[in-house]
């Protein structure tokens, strides 16, 4: 008893150091830069959403936070690039990201100071709501986002004033998504290995007794929430650079629950969870779509069917016992 | 048009509102159960009637009660097998699940019907209008009202005055404590879970002529499902029928005046209405 006491708590002190499959993500997209040289487009697309799959995990599988209304800060980092770009002349790659990064943060900050005070079916409708607001004022300010057309035809400089956009194959775009995924990921890994992630899961886990220690609950996920906001809004930023248009889409519901899906396929909470989801929602989607166009529905959502039944934590939830069982034979924990 | 009308048409719109949610208020006070499939069940509803009538030459009403039938035989039968595993998991996985189920409805209506928007044709008897004294109006709407408000009441009487209701509000209300007390918790979830969505599908087929039907139907309005249920307060059947009255006229009343940004009002109201009263307009505090 006491050595498994001993155990768990020499783990829980380790668990933020680096494991040797945690380059497996990293080697794999780049070995799959070269390996399919003609699908990079659907590749920039694949890390854009692991990258909002990811700012949504820290939200909802970190903090606890219910949101059907996280396509708000993707739309407005989208838009806030796009309208740069096509009014302001601003088409600098990296300071948009900035400045994408910024206004979703705004919005992130100024709505959850309101919202976050509610919970359950409550926030999850207040926050759609919230979407929906803006993906109207996106459809009415027809003068400044396009309206339903949206922007198209977005023209960016070299990124750092060295790499051109790659407008053919997308060469360019996937190296540089790659590299922002990279930089993000290494910030979101940090955060809920810190003290202020520990107290998000606490507020996940038990609100009640967070409070009842003194844990200044409301602030944290005002926190929590305004950096995943500002990172949603980098992936769409990323979206509108890469793909160089905005429209309404970046916005909607569609969006919003989509990236919840994967994220709960891939199994929250677990960092590696949106590399997972995303990758084999869209995949799957990929291929039957090309193979079946009228049904690939069926597929996926016997696939969404299954996971929730059979793999209650998602599908890396379903690796966790094997893991454990290789690394108890190895004599770790 | 008139006030009147106008009124009129918002009343019928809401009305197939309040008939395809107030399942889904029910299940959801009751068990706790997300269910984002509930807009399936309507549009299951709706293409049960398309088939019968074309098919096997049923009349409006007959294939309506048809429709009520079969989707409630399904619905008890997913409850049974799959979604009573589900009531323990966490809500995630119940969105996980509902939608994959989602999902599987469209495609299997998109092969098996085509995707294309199916229309329901009315009965004679429907189809003109009616004088109503102070105003002439479209019989079909004035039917689709008349019965909502005949099925909320008869809701209404069914939950306060029975003992099938009586034990349904005890359960919204502390299910621990309802099943301690001797009642059946799982068998009376099966079953309202089956009326919900048997409602479901009336409100999909006779509301088709309002909402429209096509495959895409249940994500389409499954917003507007939950901002029903959440400002209507869950599991409460009065406040689902104001609520949906409120939304179906106000979202009625401004396509009409504001068509390009209508639907943003609604949106903007459900947000203050719930920051306001996060319970809903009739809920429970503390529920």
């Amino acid at each position: 008893m006491m050595r498994g006491a001993a155990a768990a708590a020499e783990a829980f002190a380790r668990r933020h150091r680096l494991r040797w499959w945690e380059a497996l993500p990293w080697i794999a997209a780049l070995a799959a830069f070269f390996v399919f040289p003609t699908y990079l487009s659907f590749g920039t697309q694949l890390l854009v959403t692991v990258l909002f799959a990811l700012s949504l995990d820290l939200v909802l599988g970190y903090a606890g936070i219910v949101t059907l209304g996280h396509a708000a800060f993707f739309g407005a980092g989208a838009y806030t690039v796009g309208m740069l770009a096509a009014h302001a002349g601003w088409n600098e790659p990296l300071s948009g990201l900035a400045a994408a990064a910024a206004v979703a943060a705004t919005i992130g900050f100024l709505s959850g100071l309101v919202l976050l005070r509610t919970h359950g079916l409550t926030l999850l409708m207040l926050t759609l709501c919230t979407m929906a607001l803006l993906e109207q004022a996106a459809n009415m300010g027809a003068a400044w986002t396009g309206g339903f057309d949206g922007i198209p035809g977005l023209k960016f400089q070299k990124i750092l004033g060295l790499f051109e956009f790659d407008v053919l194959y997308f060469r360019t775009q996937y190296l540089y998504a790659l590299a922002v995924l990279f930089a993000c990921f290494v910030l979101v890994r940090t955060l809920v290995y810190s003290s202020f992630g520990q107290s998000l899961t606490g507020v996940r886990e038990n609100v009640l007794r967070m409070h009842a220690v003194g844990a200044p609950v409301r602030t944290r996920l005002v926190v929590a929430y305004t950096i995943s906001a500002a990172l949603a809004g980098v992936a769409g930023g990323l979206f509108a650079q890469a793909t160089g248009f905005v429209n309404l889409a970046v916005l909607g519901l569609d969006r919003s629950a989509g990236v919840m899906i994967m994220l709960i396929l891939g199994g929250y909470g677990r960092l590696y969870g949106a590399f997972v989801g995303a990758v084999a929602f869209l995949l799957l989607e990929h291929v039957l779509a090309k193979a079946y166009p009228t049904a690939w529905q069926l597929g996926v959502g016997v696939l969404l069917v299954l996971v929730a039944l059979y793999a209650r934590n998602g599908i890396l939830g379903l690796a966790e016992p094997l893991a454990r069982r290789f690394a108890a034979r190895r004599g770790g924990v | 048009m008139d006030i009147a009308g106008v009124f009129l048409g918002g009343f019928a719109a809401g009305m197939v509102l309040f008939i395809v949610s107030v399942g889904l208020s029910v299940t959801m006070g009751l068990m706790g159960f997300v269910n984002l499939a509930h807009g399936g069940f309507a549009m299951l509803g709706g293409y049960t009637m398309v088939l019968a009538m074309k098919h096997a030459g049923l009349g409006f009403v007959a294939a309506l009660a048809l429709a009520f039938v079969a989707v409630a035989l399904l619905a008890g039968l997913l409850e049974r097998t799959l979604y009573a595993r589900l009531y323990r998991a966490g809500e995630l996985d119940q969105v996980l699940f509902t939608i994959g189920l989602v999902f599987v409805m469209i495609a299997a209506i998109t092969l098996g019907v085509g995707p294309e928007t199916q229309t329901i044709r009315l009965p004679d008897w429907m189809r003109g209008e009616t004088d109503l004294g102070f105003v002439r109006y479209r019989t079909y709407s004035l039917v689709v009202i008349a019965t909502g408000v005949a099925l909320a009441l008869a809701l209404w009487l069914g939950f306060e005055r029975t003992r099938f209701g009586a034990r349904i509000r005890a359960a919204v209300d502390n299910r621990r404590m309802a099943a301690s007390l001797g009642v059946d918790v799982g068998r009376l979830f099966t079953v309202t879970f089956a009326i919900g969505s048997g409602l479901a599908a009336v409100g999909g087929g006779l509301g088709a002529e309002i909402l429209g039907l096509d495959p895409n139907y249940p994500l389409r309005y499954l917003a507007y499902f939950l901002i029903v249920v959440a400002v209507g307060g869950l599991g409460r059947v009065t406040g689902v029928f104001f609520a949906a009255l409120l939304i179906g006229v106000l979202d009625f009343v401004l396509k009409i005046h504001f068509p390009k940004g209508g639907t943003m009002f609604i949106y903007a109201l459900t947000l203050v209405l719930l920051l306001a009263r996060p319970q809903g307009l009739f809920g429970r505090k503390g529920a």
